[in-house]
């Protein structure tokens, strides 16, 4: 009998979609049961949007003002507590799955098991390695709690229309408060989201500054598209972190993925292989992105960006 | 603070193609050049320059494998790393094992800091430094992208999705590395030649009593789906036509 706890990420208003990702994985386990647990320091409204994912048996919103802010050292005791009555206990592979289900592992003694991308049966998974150049399946041992992050890139999300019941609930554990919440700059864009954007328009070092990055902004906007980068744009300054895209970067699955001035190096491509379409434009026709793109385009991007906007007004 | 512990990965270089053998029973290695996994190599020029700064007096750099591990550990001696430890095993350790052998050298050495790379180029896991700071029962500042240490703590900022998280930690701690932290430098001869003077200790695994039994059975190897390689156009007006015939624009 398998009962499966997924942690939800949210900012606490809204939940994150990685969640409903995650749970679309959840699904495929057949498994009799599936929870959220919802951490907040007053979780309600996002509860309520858990509750409303197909699929869900019980939301359990734990309310706690230690919970304000997503702190692994703070979540892990509390998730580990929980996890006394699941068999599976899992989290999105993003950087807040990341962070905690290790610690949550390592408190219940069991090994974790990172990037699920198919479940095979409640204990066979597949998942890649080496930046995606190899993919293995593995067998989780059936005596102990599974805990493991879904790579959500590889699930669409759940859909909308359930009603499962929402439960207030208090774990007893003890926190710790050697860890303290300062901050969270940047991410505040009327843009759509990167990881769950149906289009992104991305850039990379042949744009050559900050300045000219705005062509990809703005051919963004016009498309109603997300923004990503190369690793090489995001070292180079011209836009911020969160904007990578790739193996140490987000791994996304657009519908539709434009790539602009972008090489294509193998830790980039592993994070949009999942893409439907692949749109390259590069000036170099032997670049390794032509390998993987739907539609290749060659030529100078400051020419053709400004042509394509055009083109789709 | 007295030292540092850094953790080194030996991992197949990051700009080496892996390659699936045909039978499916593992990943091509023989023959394949082998480094200090990226982000380790960011972990040990981060406590580098806290050392050169003065805020630390020591910098132990330590892995865990086989005896050829011991390259990449005289490569993180020539870096400027004081002394070296090698747990000597034949076994492949997952990252629970790894964190808990890693606690078994914190006991010994008593660390205020313990920085690690985010995850490893080889299992892409990134769970060890998180797996460390839950046993060792101390904060995890995950992701770093800058370290700052200032009476007893460190302020951390973390790159997570949303964009730069700041959290403030207890030492001590561990701190995984992530890319823009800083650029590791290169290693100069006369370095290479001064490291083979540094101490190197081994120590059995064995002699740490901490099981390495796999909870996780890997029973097949594969190679990617290939994503198929698809047409050329011409000019933007082709781009257009290609794209409205599939519907996206």
């Amino acid at each position: 009998m398998s009962k499966i706890l997924i942690i939800a990420e949210h900012d606490g208003t809204s939940l994150n979609p990685a969640t409903a990702k995650t749970l679309s994985c959840a699904l495929d386990f057949k498994a009799d049961s599936v929870d959220i647990a919802v951490f907040a320091a007053s979780g309600e409204a996002v509860a309520k949007q858990a509750a409303a994912l197909t699929g869900v048996n019980r939301v359990l919103q734990i309310d706690n003002a230690a919970n304000e802010h997503p702190l692994a050292a703070v979540l892990a005791p509390q998730v580990a507590r929980l996890a006394a009555d699941y068999t599976h206990v899992l989290g999105p592979s993003t950087t807040f799955g990341k962070d905690l289900m290790p610690r949550v592992a390592a408190l219940l003694g069991v090994g974790q098991l990172s990037d699920i991308m198919e479940v095979r049966g409640s204990h066979e998974f597949r998942r890649p390695i080496y930046a995606g150049n190899a993919v293995i399946t593995v067998e989780a041992p059936s005596d102990r709690t599974l805990v493991a992050t879904v790579r959500v890139a590889s699930y669409q999300a759940a859909a909308e229309g359930g009603s499962a019941k929402v439960e207030a609930l208090s774990v007893d554990a003890q926190l710790p408060d050697h860890t303290r919440f300062g901050e969270l700059r940047g991410g505040s864009s009327d843009r759509p989201d990167l990881q769950s954007a149906a289009r992104v328009v991305s850039g990379g070092r042949a744009l050559g500054s900050a300045e000219k990055f705005e062509l990809i902004f703005g051919l963004a906007d016009k498309i109603g598209a997300a923004v990503g980068a190369s690793r090489a744009a995001v070292d180079a300054g011209y836009v911020p972190n969160e904007l990578q895209v790739g193996q140490t970067g987000k791994i996304i699955a657009p519908e539709l993925y434009i790539a602009i001035g972008i090489s294509g190096a193998i830790q980039h491509l592993t994070g949009i292989k999942d893409a439907g379409t692949i749109v390259a434009i590069n000036k170099d026709g032997e670049a390794p992105i032509f390998e993987v793109a739907d539609i290749g385009l060659v030529g100078d991007l400051f020419q053709i960006i400004p042509e394509l906007e055009a083109a789709l007004g | 603070m007295q030292k540092i512990m850094v953790a080194v990965k030996r991992v197949v270089d990051y700009n080496v193609r892996v390659r699936v053998k045909p039978d499916g029973s593992g990943v091509v290695t023989d023959g394949v050049k082998m480094s200090i996994n990226p982000f380790d190599e960011i972990a040990l020029e981060e406590a580098l320059r806290i050392r050169e700064r003065g805020e630390a007096e020591e910098v132990i750099v330590v892995s865990i494998g086989a005896s050829d591990c011991q390259q990449q550990l005289r490569t993180g001696l020539a870096m400027g790393a004081d002394r070296a430890i090698l747990v000597e095993t034949g076994d492949r350790l997952e990252p629970l094992a790894a964190a808990q052998v890693l606690l078994k050298l914190i006991e010994r050495e008593s660390p205020e800091l313990v920085i690690l790379g985010k995850q490893a180029i080889d299992d892409d896991n990134s769970q060890t430094g998180q797996m460390l700071a839950a046993l060792w029962d101390r904060p995890q500042a995950t992701f770093a992208s800058k370290l700052e240490l200032t009476d007893g703590k460190a302020t951390v900022t973390r790159e997570v999705d949303a964009g730069l998280e700041v959290i403030e930690v207890d030492l001590p701690a561990v701190v995984t590395t992530d890319l823009r932290l800083n650029e590791p430098r290169y290693v100069k001869l006369p370095d290479i030649m001064k490291a083979k003077k540094k101490p190197l200790d081994t120590v059995p695994l064995a002699d740490l009593g901490v099981g390495t039994d796999a909870q996780f059975k890997i029973t097949n190897y594969a190679p990617p789906e290939q994503r198929q390689k698809g047409i050329m156009v011409e000019d933007v007006a082709g781009l257009v036509k290609a794209l409205k015939d599939k519907g996206l624009v």
